[in-house]
């Protein structure tokens, strides 16, 4: 796809979603009352644990947790089914007589619509916590462009796997099944709820090494608080890294297959 | 009368049971939709759980207290979810119109909704949260008295009331802000996981308007201070620990009138 057709699809994805001004402000509240609720929750575990809670002093915490609310929206934790239910309808015909591959098209649009969230729903609670609370600030400047690589790379990986879950459709028809169980990986294994550091060593290895969801919201977060200093930082992108090829690559490999058994429905 | 209620039951009924077949339609999805959910609860339950691989306690309570309050919380949300959770989606029949098709039925519009839109896979969900409840009272030996007892019994009602109100209310939401999205999962979900813990964690502003003003320390923290005969580390009178009923009552009431007041103002959508 020409660079150019991939601005102008992203260009829409952000156009589109800036116009659910009230809906992305309501999310933002959501999200900000989460934060309350999880900071409050993990303070009192460290507190418990003498002030440290798996390497993580308060203020490390207090970042972990709003960042963390904040990247609900933009890295999409929580699922879409914008092209599941395309499917069902029979509407992603018109998805396959453009001149552009779906994939590449959806991966635009999402791009742009994580740059619109990265404005809107990153900032509000982030804010908030950081008046609120005593939040870690980086120690080094180069953690905020690392960062920043961190969110781009959880955005495709978490892209990639919302894209699977939606091509179940194809098969299913009904992908709420599917979708919930990606809901219960996306925000129970991610280190949303908690950093899956406070997990048994062997238990976070098989997080990281067999499912995509520590990419998607505990590396960008461990980037951030520089758990681990920077071999820690670039061992976490280098797992997002890993998974987003693998991701795009079972997109395609999975597209190709539902193409072959596509079956239009409705008249 | 008698014969118009049982007509009206037994359409309730019907529709209800209408959902559950159309749902069973797709069945890998379903099998997949009833896993998820019960993964869920054990999820729920893991998430309290883990705090104690870094911590002894938490907020002053012991593993198996806080499992205790965990409990009493989360059955009261899970029945609740299960008869009035899928309210929610009151937001999607009033921005598409679909709520007048509910409207013109000679039935009640709230039970309606409550049957169309039944979810039997969240019953996994509330049987999962009364075995959690269960082994946590027989984990912390509670030393029986028929106070104790009525609070067992009675702290899933008033919970199940508070967070059913909770749904309704919040649902209302949408007959004035259409758009308003997830803001009423802020204080449904958002309550129930404020619940999950002792009160004791939270502190400030915060804990002053969700365990007090919003009441959600009346569901499972002040019960489980009952049942474990601790004296309440915030300091509030003896009495404070059995409003819940009183609290799940005003609840239920202001729900009810939200909800009276939120059918009347629906003007439909046009078009």
């Amino acid at each position: 796809m020409a660079p150019r057709t991939f601005l102008a699809l992203a260009g829409a994805g952000f156009r589109r979603w800036s116009t659910y001004r009230q809906a992305t402000i309501a999310a933002a509240f959501t999200n900000t009352v989460f934060g309350f609720l999880r900071t409050y929750v993990l303070l009192a575990a460290a507190a418990g644990a003498g002030g440290v809670a798996a390497g993580y002093d308060g203020p490390m915490l207090v970042a972990f947790v709003w960042l963390g609310q904040g990247l609900i929206g933009v890295v999409m934790l929580f699922g879409d089914s914008d092209l599941a239910s395309r499917v069902r309808t029979g509407e992603v015909t018109a998805d396959l007589l453009r001149p552009v591959d779906p994939l590449w098209s959806y991966l635009a649009a999402d791009l742009g619509r994580a740059a619109h969230a990265m404005l809107t729903r990153f900032g509000l609670p982030v804010l908030t916590g950081a008046i609120v609370f005593d939040m870690f600030a980086p120690r080094h400047a180069g953690s905020y462009p690392l960062f920043a690589a961190s969110v781009l790379a959880a955005v495709v990986v978490s892209f990639s796997f919302r894209y699977l879950t939606n091509l179940s459709a194809f098969w299913l028809l009904d992908h709420r099944g599917v979708a919930n169980a990606w809901l219960l990986g996306s925000t129970l294994l991610s280190g949303l709820v908690f950093p899956i550091r406070f997990l048994p060593d062997w238990a976070q290895l098989t997080l990281w090494l067999a499912t995509p969801f520590p990419a998607m919201a505990q590396a960008p977060l461990d980037v951030f608080v520089e758990y681990g200093g920077v071999s820690g930082q670039l061992l976490a992108i280098g797992n997002q890294l890993m998974w987003a090829a693998a991701g795009l690559a079972l997109c395609r490999l999975a597209q190709r297959r539902a193409l072959r058994r596509l079956v239009i429905q409705g008249g | 009368m008698v014969e118009g209620l049982q007509g009206r039951l037994g359409a309730y009924g019907r529709l209800t049971i209408a959902q559950v077949r159309s749902q069973a339609q797709y069945r890998v999805s379903f099998v997949m939709d009833v896993v998820a959910s019960a993964a869920f609860a054990l999820l729920d339950i893991l998430s309290v759980l883990v705090l104690f691989l870094v911590t002894p306690s938490l907020g002053g309570f012991a593993p198996a207290e806080v499992l205790l309050v965990a409990g009493l919380a989360m059955v009261g949300f899970s029945t609740a979810d299960l008869v009035t959770g899928n309210v929610e989606r009151l937001r999607h029949y009033v921005r598409t119109g679909l709520l007048d098709a509910v409207l013109i039925r000679p039935l009640g519009v709230l039970p309606q909704l409550l049957a169309i839109d039944f979810a039997p896979r969240r019953l996994g969900r509330v049987a999962q949260s009364l075995l959690l409840l269960v082994i946590a009272l027989s984990v912390v030996d509670v030393s029986w008295t028929p106070q104790r007892v009525l609070t067992a019994v009675l702290a899933p009602v008033v919970g199940t009331v508070f967070f059913g109100s909770l749904f309704v209310a919040g649902a209302t939401v949408a007959f004035w802000w259409i758009e308003s999205g997830e803001v009423a999962n802020a204080f449904t979900y958002g309550g129930r996981d404020f619940t999950v813990y002792p009160v004791t964690i939270y502190a400030g502003w915060f804990r002053g308007l969700f365990a007090y003003g919003l009441g959600f320390a009346f569901v499972a923290y002040y019960p489980a201070l009952v049942l474990l005969d601790r004296p309440d580390p915030l300091g509030a009178p003896e009495f404070v620990r059995w409003l819940g009923p009183v609290v799940a009552a005003v609840a239920a009431g202001l729900a009810w009138l939200a909800w009276r007041a939120g059918v009347r103002h629906y003007r439909s959508t046009g078009s």
